[in-house]
C-alpha cells in the first residue's frame, strides 16, 4: 500500500460485492498525488489489493482555453496552445497552424516544412525521454533513470532555446511557416545531438529493458486489448503498443512526411512493458527520419510571403488540422466566419481520450499497479483539462 | 539467469558514476548561482522598450501607436497615448506614450508584441532573476523601468540587433534620400514656374 501513502484515504465499510466477507475501502488518490504528473483524481474501490472500481475526475486544471481562444485573434491563440501539452509546444503549434492554413490556404515553403518535422521529431525524442523516465520512477526507481532521461532531454531543449528563444514554451510556427531561422551553427549541433541519441538508447536499454524488476512489474500489467482501444478511440504509442497500425505520418501523411523513410513500431500483448517499448522504439525511428530531414533540408524563405501576420482573417468555412503528437492524434477544428477570431475553437486532445480507457486497464490489478499503468499513458493534464 | 538485467543496469550506473568525474558529458550540471551557464542569445523573458542615444524619455523608440497593446494575448499591456507630440532621438516630432505599463505577472513571454511592433521599439529582455517581496507593485513594470537603450539590446541579442539597426539606418537613409529628392523637385518646379508662365496658365484654365 506504499502507493497510497501520499493519498487521503478514508474508510467506508461497505459489504463486498462478491458476498464474502471482504470490505471496500474506497480510495482517493490525488489530486496531489505525486504520480498523476498534475492535478488528477482517481476515486477506487479496492477489495483487499485488488481494483474493483476507479473513476477519474478531472477538470482541476481547467483554464477556459477554447473560449478564450474564441475570443482572440487566430495568431494570438499560438502561445496559448504551447501551454496545451506543456512538454511538447512545437506540435501543438504545429497541429493548429495545420488546421488554420487548412483553413486559409496556405501554402508552407519547403524550408520551413523540414524545420517543422527537425523541431517536431526532436520534440518527440524528448517527450519520449521524459515519458519513459517518469514511467520508471513511478514504478518505484527514484531518480536515477529520470535523471539519464532529463539529461538527454536537456540537451534538446538546449537546442529549443537557441532557435526559438525559450525551453518549453516555443511559440514557434507561424501560419505559413515557422518564426525563426536556424541561427549560425544550429544545424551542426543538433546533428550531433541526434548522432548521440541512439547511444543513450543503448545505455537505457542496459540499464532497465532487462530488468528483471521490470519486466514483472509491467508484463502483463494494464492490457489494453486492440479491440478496445480502437474503439475507444486511443491514438498514438499506446494505440501502437496495443499491435493496430495506424499513424497519422503514414496515414495522412501531412507536411513532407511520405519523403522520410521510417517504420512504425508496433506492440503485441498491449500491456504497459509494450507501450514503453514502443515508445524506445520510436525514438530510434525519430533519429532516422532527423537524420534524413537534416541532410536535406533545403535554403530558401521560412515564411509564406503572402500571409500577413497581423490584420489576418480567413475567409468563412471550417477545417481540421491534425498531426500525429507524440501523444497520439491532435487535432484542432476551426470554423470561421470572416472575422478577425475563430467562431469556434475546439480541441481533440489525445490526453484526454487516452486516459478514458483508464478503468478498464486497472480493473482487476493490484492498487500499486495504477501509478504504473497511469505513467504508461502518457498523458498531460494541461491538455486534459485545457 | 535471473538478476542478469539487475546487474547488467548496475554496472550502467557504476559507469555514469565514474564518467562523472571524467566526462563533461555525463555530469551536466552547474552549481548555481556560483557557476553560470552562457547566456543563449535567442533566450526571451519579458520585454523591454528601446531607447536610442542618452536619454531615456528623449531616445524612445515608441510612438504609442497602440498595437502591441491590442495583439498581446492576454492584455498585460496598457498604454496612454500622449495628447502632443516630442521630437525623438533623429529630431522628428513624434507621439510617445505618457503611460506604458506591462504587468509582468500576466505577460507569458510570448514575444508577440515584439512582433508585431512596426518601430522596433519594443524587445525582449533576457534577464531572469526578478524574484520580488512585493506581489503587485514591483510586477507591474512602468516605462522607466521599461526603458533600456540599444546598447543593451546590442549587447543581449547581438545577431539580432545588428539586424534591426541596418534596417533601421536603411530606412532613415531612403527617407533622407526621399525627402531631398522632393527638396530638388521643388527647388526644380520653382525655378522652371517663371520660365513658361503662359502654358501653366492655360493648363491651369
Ligand atoms: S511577451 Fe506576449 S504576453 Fe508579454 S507583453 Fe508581449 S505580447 Fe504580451
Ligand atoms: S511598442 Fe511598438 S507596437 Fe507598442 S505602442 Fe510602441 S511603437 Fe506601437
Amino acid at each position: 500500500m506504499s502507493a497510497t501513502t501520499a493519498a487521503t484515504a478514508h474508510f467506508t465499510p461497505k459489504p463486498s460485492t462478491d458476498g464474502g466477507e471482504g470490505q471496500l475501502l474506497e480510495v482517493s488518490m490525488g489530486p496531489q498525488h505525486p504520480s498523476t504528473h498534475g492535478v488528477f483524481r482517481m476515486d477506487v474501490a479496492l477489495d483487499g489489493e485488488r481494483v474493483v472500481k476507479l473513476k477519474p475526475v478531472f477538470g482541476y486544471l481547467h483554464r477556459n482555453h477554447e473560449k478564450i481562444a474564441e475570443t482572440e485573434t487566430y495568431l494570438g491563440s499560438m502561445p496559448y496552445t504551447d501551454r496545451l501539452d506543456y512538454l511538447c509546444s512545437i506540435t501543438n503549434n504545429w497541429a493548429y497552424a495545420l488546421a488554420v492554413e487548412k483553413l486559409a490556404g496556405i501554402q508552407v515553403p519547403e524550408r520551413a516544412e523540414y524545420l517543422r518535422v527537425i523541431t517536431g521529431e526532436l520534440t518527440r525524442l524528448q517527450n519520449h525521454t521524459s515519458v519513459i523516465g517518469f514511467l520508471l520512477q513511478d514504478m518505484g526507481a527514484s531518480g536515477t533513470p529520470l535523471m539519464y532521461a532529463f539529461r538527454e532531454r536537456e540537451k534538446v531543449l538546449d537546442l529549443f532555446e537557441s532557435l526559438t528563444g525559450s525551453r518549453m514554451m516555443c511559440n514557434y510556427m507561424r501560419f505559413g511557416g515557422c518564426r525563426a531561422d536556424m541561427p549560425a551553427g544550429w544545424l551542426q549541433q543538433a546533428q550531433k545531438v541526434v548522432e548521440a541519441f541512439p547511444r543513450f538508447l543503448d545505455e537505457f536499454e542496459r540499464l532497465l529493458s532487462g530488468n528483471e524488476i521490470l519486466m514483472a512489474r509491467t508484463q502483463g500489467v494494464g492490457v489494453l486489448s486492440k479491440e478496445l482501444a480502437v474503439d475507444a478511440g486511443i491514438t498514438g504509442p499506446m494505440l501502437r503498443g496495443s499491435g493496430v497500425n495506424y499513424d497519422i505520418r503514414k496515414v495522412d501523411k501531412y507536411g513532407i512526411y511520405e519523403r522520410f523513410s521510417f517504420k512504425v513500431p508496433l506492440g503485441e500483448h498491449g500491456d504497459v512493458y509494450d507501450r514503453y517499448m514502443v515508445r524506445l522504439l520510436e525514438m530510434r525511428e525519430s533519429v532516422k527520419i532527423l537524420q534524413q530531414a537534416m541532410r536535406d533540408v533545403p535554403p530558401g524563405p521560412i515564411m509564406d510571403a503572402k500571409t500577413k501576420l497581423r490584420g489576418f482573417r480567413p475567409k468563412a468555412g471550417e477545417a481540421y488540422g491534425r498531426i500525429e503528437s507524440p501523444k497520439g492524434e491532435l487535432g484542432f477544428y476551426l470554423i470561421s466566419d470572416g472575422s478577425p477570431n475563430p467562431y469556434r475553437y475546439r480541441v481533440r486532445p489525445p490526453s484526454l481520450v487516452n486516459l478514458t480507457v483508464l478503468e478498464d486497464m486497472c480493473l482487476g490489478q493490484n492498487v500499486a499497479d495504477i501509478v504504473v499503468i497511469l505513467g504508461s499513458i502518457d498523458f498531460i493534464l494541461g491538455e486534459v483539462d485545457r | 539467469m535471473l538478476g542478469e538485467g539487475i546487474v547488467k543496469g548496475l554496472a550502467e550506473t557504476a559507469r555514469n558514476f565514474l564518467g562523472s568525474y571524467v566526462s563533461k558529458d555525463r555530469l551536466t550540471t552547474v552549481q548555481y548561482p556560483e557557476e553560470r551557464l552562457p547566456q543563449i542569445e535567442a533566450a526571451r523573458n519579458f520585454p523591454f522598450l528601446v531607447y536610442d542615444g542618452e536619454d531615456w524619455q528623449q531616445g524612445m523608440r515608441c510612438v504609442s501607436c497602440l498595437i502591441c497593446e491590442k495583439e498581446c494575448p492576454p492584455k498585460c499591456i496598457s498604454i496612454e497615448k500622449s495628447k502632443d507630440k516630442k521630437l525623438d532621438a533623429s529630431g522628428k516630432p513624434q507621439f510617445y506614450p505618457t503611460v506604458f505599463n506591462i504587468d509582468v505577472s500576466v505577460c507569458m513571454s510570448c514575444q508577440i508584441c515584439v512582433e508585431v511592433c512596426p518601430f522596433d521599439a519594443i524587445k525582449m529582455d533576457v534577464d531572469f532573476e526578478l524574484s520580488t517581496k512585493d506581489r503587485f507593485g514591483d510586477l507591474l513594470w512602468n516605462k522607466e523601468r521599461l526603458s533600456k537603450s540599444n546598447e543593451y539590446y546590442r549587447e543581449i541579442h547581438p545577431t539580432e540587433a545588428a539586424a534591426v539597426d541596418a534596417q533601421l539606418a536603411e530606412e532613415r537613409a531612403k527617407l533622407e534620400a526621399k525627402s531631398k529628392l522632393a527638396a530638388e523637385a521643388k527647388a526644380a518646379a520653382a525655378a522652371t514656374v517663371p520660365a513658361q508662365p503662359a502654358v501653366g496658365a492655360t493648363a491651369e484654365k
